[in-house]
């Protein structure tokens, strides 16, 4: 089967700096893949190229290869938008725009243009929060602000944003560290749940929650892949003394 | 706060070893039946059977060490899994037992019947139905029952010694039942180790509920 | 009892208070100080306000008169300043903070800063080289003009500021779902920077409305209610200014009038600021 995402002999430089050596994975679809990693391995750094959201860093550069769909997304003349609609991203602070809650999941809809008049606007914002499960927690109150919403409830509301423009693929960037256990787990249930119809890759680095929530795990140091295997294999039996020792805590 | 993902898995885990506690409580009934009735068929059929519990305690073991190396069970669920871990491999054994029986019972149904059985069948419904107790023990996480359940081994040891000299008697008063005296004594044993394994899966009951370990009077 | 704490606990509660005490006072003779100033006006200025005073015009000494010229003109030059002030003062704010880190930008915000500091005397000055000698008079574009200049610099700074406070976090969302450079900018950043940027605008406003130096060059003054841009027209700060500085006790108590309206207008136009940017979203 082709995988949804394959990246190959990716290298990636701050200015001068290379943050990132010869990375090559495959994401199969429809599957979790967690990047785990001490502080500063380069995951977050590689999680954003697959969505071009280092183009804001102006000394940013890289080289080799993201196909999304067998496409390379680093072609010249690469329409940046398009791919940042089916290639989304949820955030490590929830980031949730300074409008109500409607009009944050809307906003995504009204600039691709998806929606066909405004009752179909409604319904793609309730099911959006519905699938974000944060329907019957807001459906009472979807023009007051977002920033009336607790922590938990304001990243599944930009989850919900973010699957309102219908992506393939979700990349979430640590995306429970800012929460409470219990918030953090209802996220790690709705991402379990958001895999029968989307990839997710995640970077965490709460190496317990990608045993939890991941069917395959990315282990990254010092800017390389150390080990990429399925979850139960990585947290059971790794293949590199590397990985053991990181998973069972002796360093990092 | 229901069905996490653990809760999911957990219950995966407790469906596997209610069907493999049925499953053994099944093999010791149809062994001593196997034996009691002479019936080489069903003999026959607990041996076969024994394979599929073999395989039912692999997927046992593999969904153990999968929960807790992913999902870090705590506390109860954590008693859960390793009471299942320890439950597991004791009920193994015990359809091993029964599997020895059955083949007791193949060899016997080919020799004379003895005369009469007295203490056996009692010993042998006693071992069954502390076996089938003590899984309502399990999944109802009853502690006293479990606790009444240990007590009643002494019975069945006490049965065991009782038919052991009955059937010490037969051999020397008539030689000719020696093989079949034989065969029967090795059956006792087996349904007195059964009765053993109960009384540890009972311990392992009351430290799921209990978190008390009471093995070696602990 | 008081042996329970030691030398040194005593010795910081001394200081403690001590200090406490020197900045309350502080505060409490700023506050007071203004509160004298706003008092006095308004003991000095109130008795003459009237209609009269509000709507007439300048008459000779002893008809009475008022200055309701001087608060035409002084709107409609503020008016025209905003209309120029704003758009391009804003824009530029905008410019500076999401294109402004090259060579380009920082040469924009020196200037502008630059201007910020300079005496408006001077750009009175440079309107009058520049608009009023062409034109072979002193008008109320002239004096509009003057003020928008001093607007410019102003309102492009506290814009760009407000932009910048604008957390990055934001922009990232926007463009995480697609949205183009210039959308973000648009309906998501200029709208969440919004109430900063009134703000500043508002400030600026009431700021020019202060301006007396510049409108001397430019607008001059007039006795006479003008409705065309062509012509001198009076401005509030200017008649203060005249009529402080005329012999008469009459023009004294009616300079002190136009003050309190002044200082009045300021202050609604501050408290008007506040209301208007309460946090709503």
């Amino acid at each position: 089967m082709k995988p949804k995402i394959s990246i190959n002999n990716l290298d990636f430089f701050y200015g001068s700096d290379q943050a990132l050596f010869d990375i090559t994975l495959d994401i199969p679809e429809n599957e979790i893949v967690a990047f785990i990693g001490p502080s500063g391995c380069g995951k977050s750094t590689f999680l954003r190229t697959l969505n071009r959201m280092n183009d804001t860093i102006p000394i940013a550069s890289l080289r080799g290869e993201v196909l999304l769909d067998g496409e390379n997304i680093y072609a010249p003349g690469t329409d940046v938008v398009a791919l940042r609609r089916r290639v989304g991203m949820v955030f490590q602070k929830s980031n949730p725009f300074p409008k109500s809650i409607f009009d944050n999941v809307a906003y995504g809809i009204k600039i691709n243009g998806i929606h066909s008049g405004k009752s179909d606007l409604a319904d793609r914002v309730e099911k959006a929060l519905h699938d974000a499960a944060l329907w019957d927690e807001v459906k009472d109150r979807l023009n007051t602000s977002a920033f009336g919403l607790s922590g938990g409830q304001q990243q599944r509301l930009c989850i919900a944003r973010a699957l309102a423009v219908q992506p393939e693929v979700i990349l979430m960037d640590e995306p429970a560290s800012a929460l409470d256990p219990i918030a953090t787990q209802k996220i790690e249930e709705l991402v379990v749940q958001l895999k029968q119809y989307y990839t997710i890759v995640i970077v965490t680095h709460n190496m317990q929650q990608a045993a939890r929530v991941s069917d395959r795990t990315a282990f990254f140091m010092l800017g390389k892949l150390v080990e990429y295997n399925p979850t139960q294999r990585m947290f059971t039996n790794p293949d590199e003394k590397l990985t053991e020792d990181y998973i069972t805590g002796r360093f990092g | 706060m229901e069905n996490r993902i653990i809760d999911q898995q957990l219950d995966l885990l407790r469906d596997k070893i209610l069907l493999l506690g049925g499953a053994t409580e099944t093999a010791v009934r149809k062994a001593m039946q196997a034996l009691v009735d002479r019936d080489s068929d069903l003999a026959r059929e607990v041996l076969d059977e024994d394979k599929i519990i073999d395989q039912m305690e692999l997927e046992i073991d593999r969904l153990t060490v999968e929960i807790l190396a992913l999902q870090q069970p705590a506390a109860h669920d954590l008693r859960f899994v390793i009471s299942v871990a320890k439950i597991t491999p004791i009920l193994e054994r015990i359809a091993d037992h029964a599997g020895s029986i059955a083949e007791a019972a193949l060899v016997l149904n080919n020799e004379p019947q003895l005369k009469d059985y007295i203490e056996f069948p009692i010993m042998a419904e006693t071992a069954a139905e502390m076996l089938h107790s003590a899984l309502d023990a399990f999944t109802s996480e009853d502690s006293q029952l479990s606790r009444e359940i240990i007590k009643r081994d002494a019975q069945i040891d006490a049965a065991y010694k009782r038919v052991f000299n009955e059937l010490l008697e037969m051999m020397i008063n008539d030689p000719s039942s020696t093989t079949g005296a034989a065969h029967h004594i090795f059956v006792a044993k087996h349904l007195e180790r059964i009765g053993d394994y109960v009384k540890d899966i009972c311990e392992l009951n009351v430290y799921l509920r209990e978190a008390a370990f009471i093995k070696h009077g602990g | 009892m008081a042996s329970t704490l030691s030398k040194d606990q005593r010795k910081r509660r001394i200081v403690n208070s001590v200090m406490t005490g020197l900045t309350a006072a502080s505060a409490v003779s700023v506050t007071g100080i203004l509160l004298v100033i706003l008092g006095y006006i308004t003991y000095q200025g109130l008795s003459s306000i009237s209609i009269e005073f509000l709507t007439d015009t300048p008459k000779p000494v002893g008809e009475g008169g008022g200055i309701g010229n001087a608060i035409l003109g002084s709107a409609m030059m503020t008016g025209l300043a905003a209309l120029i002030g704003l758009p391009v003062g804003i824009l530029a704010g905008v410019y500076l903070a999401e294109f402004g880190d090259g060579w380009y930008g920082k040469t924009v915000r020196f200037i502008a800063d630059t201007l910020i500091g300079t005496p408006s005397i001077i750009i009175g000055i440079f309107i009058y080289t520049v608009v009023v000698m062409p034109m072979g008079r002193q008008s109320g574009l002239a004096g509009g003009l003057a003020l928008a200049v001093i607007m410019i610099p102003i309102v492009a700074r506290t814009t760009e500021e407000m932009i910048r406070l604008v957390p990055n976090a934001m922009r990232e969302g926007a463009l995480a779902l697609g949205a183009p450079q210039w959308r973000v900018s648009w309906n998501i950043v200029l709208p969440a920077a919004a109430s900063g940027i009134a703000t500043g605008a508002m400030l600026a406003i009431a700021r020019i409305t202060g301006e007396t130096a510049p409108l001397l060059f430019t607008a001059l003054n007039s006795r006479f209610y003008n409705f065309y841009y062509d012509q001198p027209m009076a401005s509030l700060t200017v008649q203060i200014y005249n009529y402080a500085t005329g012999p008469f006790e009459v023009e004294h108590a009616m300079a002190w009038a136009a003050t309190l309206l002044l200082v009045g207008l300021i202050l609604i136009i501050n408290i008007a600021v506040r209301i208007v940017t309460r946090k709503r979203f």
